[in-house]
């Protein structure tokens, strides 16, 4: 007994260092864990979450019975597919490109450009596209569709495609680094080897680059498709300018849980919302590292 | 060989042009910071504006206490997160890598967890509010971003990995406990990938509107990031609270907006040709999971 108790007192300095975060970690992550129960009551803000009457599912009926429910799904995972296949494709290009020229200086001067916008708040971003799409003062308006102005705030046309853009421009950086970090790995013999034999550089990005980068290429396709019930907040809500209009094609599961929690009796249905956001996440993720452990297990997230 | 060389002007010929299209964004904003409140109204914004006006960065010096008590905010805030975030996430990490510590493995799975589930945003915004952050400054420090489960988990790798096991044995029969060992072991030898985190907390801070939209409604608490978002649904109600009302109509507003977004990135833009290779080492790294 003493024995063992001294053998865990040489340990108490790694408990006591463990409290912050621990602490912070239930407060932040696993009492709202609890609070999910709100998605069963009828919220009253005197009453807390726990004095709160219970509703059952009336929440979820709720949910279901208004068109929101299609469409911000619809929104979210067709959103989520277009990123994740314009941010493999645009990625992969930048990161061969990049590791083929040779001047150093260039490419320095290349890889900060390409992740400059990753460093940028949405908020920067969204006042930069209104530079650009301002019904009045835009850019675009003025100087190049002069004779045609767009309505871009108010007409839905051109958002799915301004979103995709902008995802891509802010974020591509980011994807294209991983990937270069996967083609430096590459054994330059193999390169070597490919040319004496006469490959031009398209074969060897076909039968060397491009299968060696495959285990990355699959496991940030898998993690996303994990991540297809989440969508950023910030892009969907701060450059579409919050523009009702432009609801049916740019509101997405984040926006609404967002916007019905502030409307008046909403509570009850952004907490339904962003219950079944969660579950559904948890399982994708689940499945999806099961597959990455298959494919590529130093890759797998857990 | 001279297929070579032109394989390599073409090659850097498109990525001239693609590193322009990622930069050219920026160079808007900032020309229509600089153009004309007249022109501007006139041409709108444009990348060669018909006359340029220090104008609006003049109006941001003459009424400069908003900017700068924001900006103060922002400072602060970012100093204040990323140093408790990286004491906690460090602190937690190390107690981690120590593979024999009884309840590890029910430790580091609990942590794990949050990574996989989480109570949404309704439970967290009550939470926090009881907690009585709103319209104070912790609102914009503790909600959602102190720490998270894939930075614990890094640095705790970079311990195991990077600290040999014998160093702790002869700490031990120096009679050094564990807390010696975090303060004169553990942190000198983690520097490298506590300066990664600590670099995107910092950006993250650094760039934070959320907690400001979800927690803070009082204009004197506003932070850079929150007041370009209150400014962007309402221009007057922020910039001129100050100012008398004739002068409102005679703000350039068009180009305000733009000089304070500018501003705001000013410091990311300075730092960036320094500080960018760390970024680059630390998406490698794997330091946050996009």
């Amino acid at each position: 007994m003493n024995k063992k108790f001294a053998k865990l007192k040489e340990f108490i300095p790694l408990y006591l260092l463990m409290i912050p975060c621990a602490v912070y970690l239930i407060i932040n992550n696993y009492i709202p864990m609890v609070g999910i129960v709100s998605a069963f009551k009828k919220f009253r803000i005197m009453d807390g979450i726990l004095g709160s009457p219970w509703v059952g599912l009336q929440n979820f009926e709720y949910l279901f019975r208004s068109n929101d429910l299609t469409i911000i799904i619809r929104n979210t995972l067709l959103y989520n597919a277009a990123f994740i296949i314009v941010n493999t494709i645009v990625g992969l290009f930048l990161a061969i490109l990049i590791t083929e020229i040779k001047n150093e200086k260039m490419k320095k001067l290349y890889q900060s450009s390409i992740l400059l916008p990753f460093t940028l708040s949405m908020v920067v971003v969204s006042y930069i596209v209104f530079a650009f799409l301002s019904q009045e003062n835009g850019m675009l308006n003025n100087s190049i569709l002069k004779n045609h102005p767009v309505e871009w705030f108010s007409d839905p046309t051109w958002w799915p495609l301004i979103l995709i853009i902008v995802q891509c421009w802010k974020t591509v950086g980011y994807g294209a680094l991983i990937y270069i970090a996967g083609i430096v790995t590459i054994d330059r013999s193999l390169f070597e080897a490919a040319a004496i034999d006469g490959a031009g550089k398209w074969k060897q990005i076909k039968h060397i680059t491009l299968p060696s980068l495959l285990p990355s290429i699959i496991t940030l396709f898998l993690l996303s498709v994990s991540r297809i019930g989440y969508s950023d907040f910030g892009l969907f809500y701060l450059i579409p300018q919050n523009s009702g209009t432009l609801f049916n094609v740019t509101a997405t599961i984040d926006t609404y849980v967002y916007s019905t929690m502030m409307a008046a009796g909403g509570i009850g249905r952004s907490a339904a919302t962003g219950l079944m956001q969660a579950l559904v996440g948890f399982i994708l993720i689940i499945l999806a590292n099961s597959l990455v452990r298959k494919l590529s297990s130093k890759d797998a997230i857990f | 060989m001279i297929e070579n060389k032109s394989y390599q002007i073409t090659f850097n010929i498109i990525y001239l042009f693609i590193a322009i299209i990622m930069i050219l964004p920026l160079v808007l904003l900032f020309v229509s910071s600089i153009t004309d409140n007249n022109a501007l109204i006139a041409n709108g914004y444009s990348f060669f504006p018909a006359k340029l006006s220090l104008e609006a960065y003049g109006y941001m010096l003459t009424n400069s206490s908003t900017i700068v008590r924001a900006y103060m905010i922002t400072i602060i805030v970012t100093a204040l997160g990323t140093f408790i975030g990286l004491a906690i996430t460090t602190m937690m990490s190390f107690a981690l890598s120590i593979r024999n510590l009884p309840g590890n493995r029910i430790i580091s799975f609990l942590v794990f967890f949050t990574m996989l589930f989480n109570g949404g945003l309704v439970p967290s915004y009550i939470m926090w509010t009881n907690l009585g952050v709103v319209n104070t400054i912790w609102a914009y420090v503790f909600p959602f971003f102190l720490t998270n489960a894939f930075n614990i988990v890094l640095i705790r790798s970079y311990f195991v990995s990077s600290i040999p096991k014998e160093l702790y044995e002869s700490a031990k029969i120096d009679g050094a406990g564990y807390f010696r060992v975090f303060f004169k072991m553990a942190l000198p030898l983690g520097k490298p990938i506590i300066a990664t985190v600590g670099l995107f907390s910092c950006l993250l801070y650094w760039n934070d509107w959320l907690n400001g939209l979800y927690f803070i409604t009082d204009p004197s608490l506003y932070s850079i990031q929150a007041l370009l978002n209150r400014m962007s649904q309402n221009i007057q109600s922020v910039i001129n609270s100050s100012a008398s009302s004739t002068s409102v109509l005679n703000l350039p507003q068009a180009s305000i907006r733009m000089a304070i977004a500018f501003v705001a990135i000013l410091p990311i833009l300075v730092l960036y040709p320094f500080i960018q290779k760390y970024f680059a080492n630390g998406i490698m790294k794997g330091a946050i999971k996009g």
